[in-house]
C-alpha cells in the first residue's frame, strides 16, 4: 500500500508539473476500495491513471485489503465517515450492504436503468431494484470446460466434447486405473468443493429440463424429476465405472494442473494460474450441451457501488468514476489485464473477443448464463458437498440425499428472507 | 501531596504506576473483548448493520442445532483421545530418553522439532501424505503391497483420528521436555535407597517416579487439554475444501465459531458459541485441578 501511495504521489507530481496549478488546488480526492488480487490491483491502477488524465480535477486513491478482512473493514469504516466513496463488493452481498445503508443507488440521470438493461448482459439485472440500479460490474465470470491437449493427443482424441454424451465417451478414453481399480488418471475432475455445484445448479438441472429455483431464488426447486436426473448423471460420473473420482488428487484444479485429469470445469478466473503452470498444455471449450443442443451456464461477478459516505463534490466525482469503470474502454482493459470477461455484449461480443481461443468460450457462455441469487454462497455450497458425501460415504440414496439437501437449503433461504422482512 | 506520603505508601504508588501498564493492556486487549463477546452473544449482528437485542435466542438456536451437538462430541473426542495418548507417549519417550547418554541432545532435538514447525505447514504435508493414489505416500505404499486403499480424510470415521495424529505428534516434543525436567527434579537419593533395598524396576516406577511427577502431570494435563479443546489449525488446514468435513465429522468448536462468524457473518451466534466454549474450558480445567490436587 505504501508503494502505491508512493506511486500516486510520484504520478501526482509528474502530472502536476505538466498541468496548470489551478487544477491542483480544486482537486477532489475520492477513495476506492477493493480486495487484494494482484491483477485486479494492476488493472485498477491503469484505469485510475486514464481516468485522472481525462478528469484533471479528480484524483482517486485506491486502498486494498486481504479478502479475509474486507467485509469487516468496510463495515467499520463507512458508518464512521471514513473509507471508500466507491467500493467493490460481491454481487451476493448487495442485499446486506443495502440493508445496512452502506451504499446508495446510482443516479438514474447518469445510469438510466432501461439503457443499462439494454447495454449489459442480462444477469446484471440482479442489481436493479425498481427504477434504479444499485451497483454495476466492470467484469463478469462464467464457466467453461478446460481440457488437457497433451492427454487428448496421447489418447488419439480429435477434439473436446460438444455434448454431455461425448463428455462421458471421451472421459472414458482418458481414464486410467491401476491393477486394483484405483483411478490414476481421471477423465473429468469431480468435486462440489470447486465449481461443480454451480454446474449442477445452473447448468445440469436446466439442461435436464428443470428450473433450480423459483420465485426469484426464494424457493428451491431442484428436488424434481429433472433435478434427480441431473444429480444421477453427475454422481454417475464418479461411480465405479465412471470417468473420475471424488477427492482424486485432493482437489479438482490440482489434478488438472498436475496433468492427471483430462478435463476440468472451472471459471474464467482460473486462466491466469493455468497459464503459469509449467508444462501444462491446455485448451478450453464451452460447457457441453445436451443431445438437443441445450446449453446453460453460471455467471457471477463483483460490482462497484457508490457508498453512502460520498456526498457533494465527492459524490459527483464518484459518479464520474463509476461511469468510467463501467465504460467499454475499462472493460477491455480489465479483460486484457485480469482476464475477466466484459459485462457488456458491445465489448464481449466483438469479433476479436468472442472468437478468442481462450476467452471466447467463456464469453459465448454468458449469453445463456444464469446468476444464482445466493443468500450465503458458502453455506449453500456446503449443502451440495454434504449431498455428495451422504451418497458416497454413507450410502444414502440419491433421491433421499437430494430431498434432504433441498430441505436444508430452503430452510436457509427462509431464515434469510424472514429476517430481512 | 506526594511528599506527605510515607515510604510504604510511596512504594505502593510506584508499584501501581508500573503495574498500570500491564493492567491497562489486559483490560483493553483481554477483558474488554471478552465482555463484549458476552454482550454480543445476546444480540443479532451481521457485522454490517446495527446490533439488535434478541435475548437468549442464540443460545436456544445452539441448543437445537444438531451440528452443534456433533461438534460438541467431536471436541470431546479430540480431548479424550488426544490428552491421554499424548501424555502416555511423551512420558514413555521421556522416561527412556532420560536413561540414554548417546546422542541424547540430538534425539531430544528431533522430538522437539515438530513443536517448532508451523502447524499450517505441517497440516498440509500430512494432508498430502493421507491422499489416495496416485499421490498419497501412505496409500501408495499400501498399493505397492497390494493392500486395499484406506480413506484417511474422506471418511466419516477415519478422518478425526487421522487429523488428531499429527496434532499429538506435534505437541509431543514440548511434553517430553517438561517430563524430562520433572524426572531430573526427583532427588537421586530416593533411587539409591530403592536400589539398596533391592526393589524391582516397576516398583520404582510406580512408587517413586510417577507419584513424584504429579505436579508435572497436572500441568501437562491441563495444558494439553486446553490445547485439544481449542484445536483448529490442523483441522482447518487438512480439510480446507470442506472445513470440518466430511459431514462435520472432524469439526471442532473453534472451527464452528470461525465459520459462524466469518463465513455466515452471524456474530451473535458465534459469540454464544465462544461463551459456551469458555465455560467448558473453565469447567474442564477446574475439574482436572480438583481431581489431581495434592491430598
Amino acid at each position: 500500500m505504501c508503494f502505491n501511495r508512493f506511486r500516486a504521489i510520484a504520478l501526482a507530481t509528474a502530472t502536476g508539473t505538466l498541468a496548470t496549478f489551478s487544477t491542483e488546488t480544486n482537486a477532489v480526492e475520492i477513495e476506492y476500495w477493493q480486495y487484494f488480487f494482484d491483477a485486479r490491483v494492476t488493472a485498477m491502477e491503469q484505469l485510475i491513471e486514464k481516468f485522472e488524465t481525462a478528469n484533471p480535477g479528480i484524483t482517486v486513491r485506491m486502498t486494498h485489503f486481504p479478502y479475509a478482512d474486507y467485509r469487516t473493514k468496510v463495515a467499520a469504516a463507512i458508518p464512521s465517515g471514513e473509507g471508500p466513496d466507491v467500493v467493490q463488493l460481491f454481487y451476493g452481498w448487495l442485499n446486506d450492504y443495502k440493508a445496512a445503508s452502506l451504499i446508495q443507488p446510482l443516479p438514474s440521470s447518469e445510469f438510466p436503468s432501461d439503457s443499462i438493461d439494454a447495454a449489459f448482459f442480462p444477469m446484471v439485472s440482479a442489481m436493479r431494484e425498481g427504477d434504479s440500479y444499485w451497483a454495476l460490474p466492470t467484469a463478469v465470470r462464467s464457466l467453461a470446460l478446460f481440457y488437457n491437449t497433451r492427454l487428448f493427443k496421447d489418447a488419439g482424441i480429435e477434439g473436446p466434447p460438444e455434448t454431455l454424451d461425448e463428455l462421458v465417451e471421451i472421459g472414458r478414453k482418458l481414464t486410467k486405473r491401476d491393477g486394483a481399480g484405483n483411478i490414476i488418471q481421471a477423465g473429468l475432475t469431480l468435486g462440489m468443493t470447486a465449481q461443480d455445484h454451480h454446474w449442477f445448479r445452473e447448468g445440469l438441472v436446466r439442461q435436464f429440463g428443470g428450473e433450480p429455483y423459483l420465485d426469484d431464488y426464494r424457493t428451491v426447486n431442484y428436488n424434481s424429476e429433472a433435478g434427480l436426473k441431473a444429480m444421477e448423471f453427475y454422481l454417475g460420473l464418479g461411480a465405479e465405472d465412471g470417468i473420475g473420482a471424488f477427492g482424486f488428487m485432493d482437489e479438482p484444479q490440482a489434478a488438472f494442473k498436475a496433468g492427471r485429469a483430462g478435463m476440468h470445469i472451472d471459471g474464467s478466473f482460473r486462466i491466469g494460474s493455468l497459464n503459469k503452470t509449467r508444462g501444462l498444455k491446455w485448451g478450453v471449450t464451452e460447457l457441453p450441451a445436451t443431445a438437443d443442443g441445450i446449453r446453460s451456464n453460471y455467471s457471477s461477478y463483483w460490482v462497484n457501488a457508490i457508498t453512502s459516505k460520498a456526498d457533494g463534490e465527492k459524490y459527483d466525482a464518484a459518479v464520474r468514476f463509476m461511469q468510467y469503470i463501467t465504460s467499454d474502454e475499462a472493460m477491455q482493459i480489465w479483460l486484457d489485464v485480469v482476464g475477466e470477461l466484459p459485462a457488456k455484449p458491445s465489448v464481449g461480443l466483438t469479433e476479436a473477443n468472442a472468437n478468442d481461443q481462450i476467452f471466447g468460450p467463456f464469453i459465448r457462455g454468458l449469453e445463456y448464463a444464469n446468476t444464482t441469487k445466493f443468500v450465503n454462497e458458502s453455506a449453500q455450497r456446503q449443502i451440495m458437498i454434504d449431498l455428495v458425501e451422504r451418497v458416497n460415504l454413507q450410502g444414502v440414496s440419491i433421491k433421499d440425499a437430494l430431498a434432504e439437501a433441498a430441505a436444508a437449503e430452503q430452510k436457509l433461504l427462509d431464515e434469510y428472507h424472514t429476517s430481512k422482512n | 501531596m506526594y511528599k506527605r506520603l510515607s515510604i510504604r505508601q510511596k512504594q505502593i504508588t510506584w508499584a501501581w504506576a508500573f503495574l498500570a501498564i500491564p493492567v491497562i493492556f489486559y483490560v483493553v486487549i483481554r477483558f474488554y473483548p471478552t465482555g463484549n463477546a458476552m454482550l454480543i452473544s445476546f444480540q443479532e449482528w451481521n457485522l454490517l448493520g446495527d446490533r439488535a437485542w434478541i435475548g437468549l435466542a442464540n443460545y436456544a438456536k445452539l441448543w437445537n442445532d444438531p451440528v452443534f451437538w456433533q461438534v460438541f462430541r467431536n471436541t470431546f473426542v479430540y480431548l479424550l483421545l488426544g490428552t491421554p495418548i499424548s501424555l502416555v507417549l511423551s512420558f514413555f519417550v521421556a522416561y527412556h530418553l532420560d536413561k540414554i547418554r548417546f546422542m541424547h541432545g540430538f534425539i531430544r532435538m528431533l522430538y522437539f522439532l515438530p513443536f517448532m514447525t508451523s502447524a499450517v505447514a505441517m497440516a498440509w504435508v500430512w494432508r498430502w501424505l493421507y491422499q489416495p493414489v496416485p499421490i498419497g505416500l501412505f496409500n501408495n505404499t499400501l498399493a505397492e503391497f497390494g493392500i486395499p486403499q484406506i480413506d484417511f480424510l474422506r471418511s466419516t470415521t477415519n478422518a478425526l483420528p487421522a487429523i488428531l495424529a499429527p496434532a499429538v505428534w506435534a505437541g509431543l516434543g514440548f511434553q517430553i521436555i517438561i517430563f524430562m525436567a520433572g524426572l531430573r527434579a526427583i532427588p537421586q537419593s530416593y533411587y539409591e535407597a530403592a536400589h539398596i533395598d533391592g526393589v524391582s524396576k516397576w516398583t520404582v516406577l510406580f512408587e517413586i517416579t510417577i507419584p513424584l511427577l504429579r505436579p508435572t502431570v497436572v500441568f501437562l494435563t491441563v495444558f494439553s487439554s486446553i490445547g485439544f479443546l481449542r484445536i483448529f489449525d490442523q483441522v482447518y488446514n487438512m480439510t480446507t475444501n470442506d472445513p470440518g468435513g466430511p459431514l462435520n465429522s472432524t469439526k471442532p468448536m473453534v472451527l464452528m465459531i470461525y465459520q459462524s462468524a466469518f463465513t455466515d457473518f452471524e456474530m451473535g451466534y458465534a459469540a454464544a458459541q465462544t461463551v459456551v466454549l469458555f465455560v467448558i474450558l473453565l469447567l474442564v480445567s477446574l475439574l482436572q485441578l480438583y481431581l489431581l490436587r495434592d491430598r
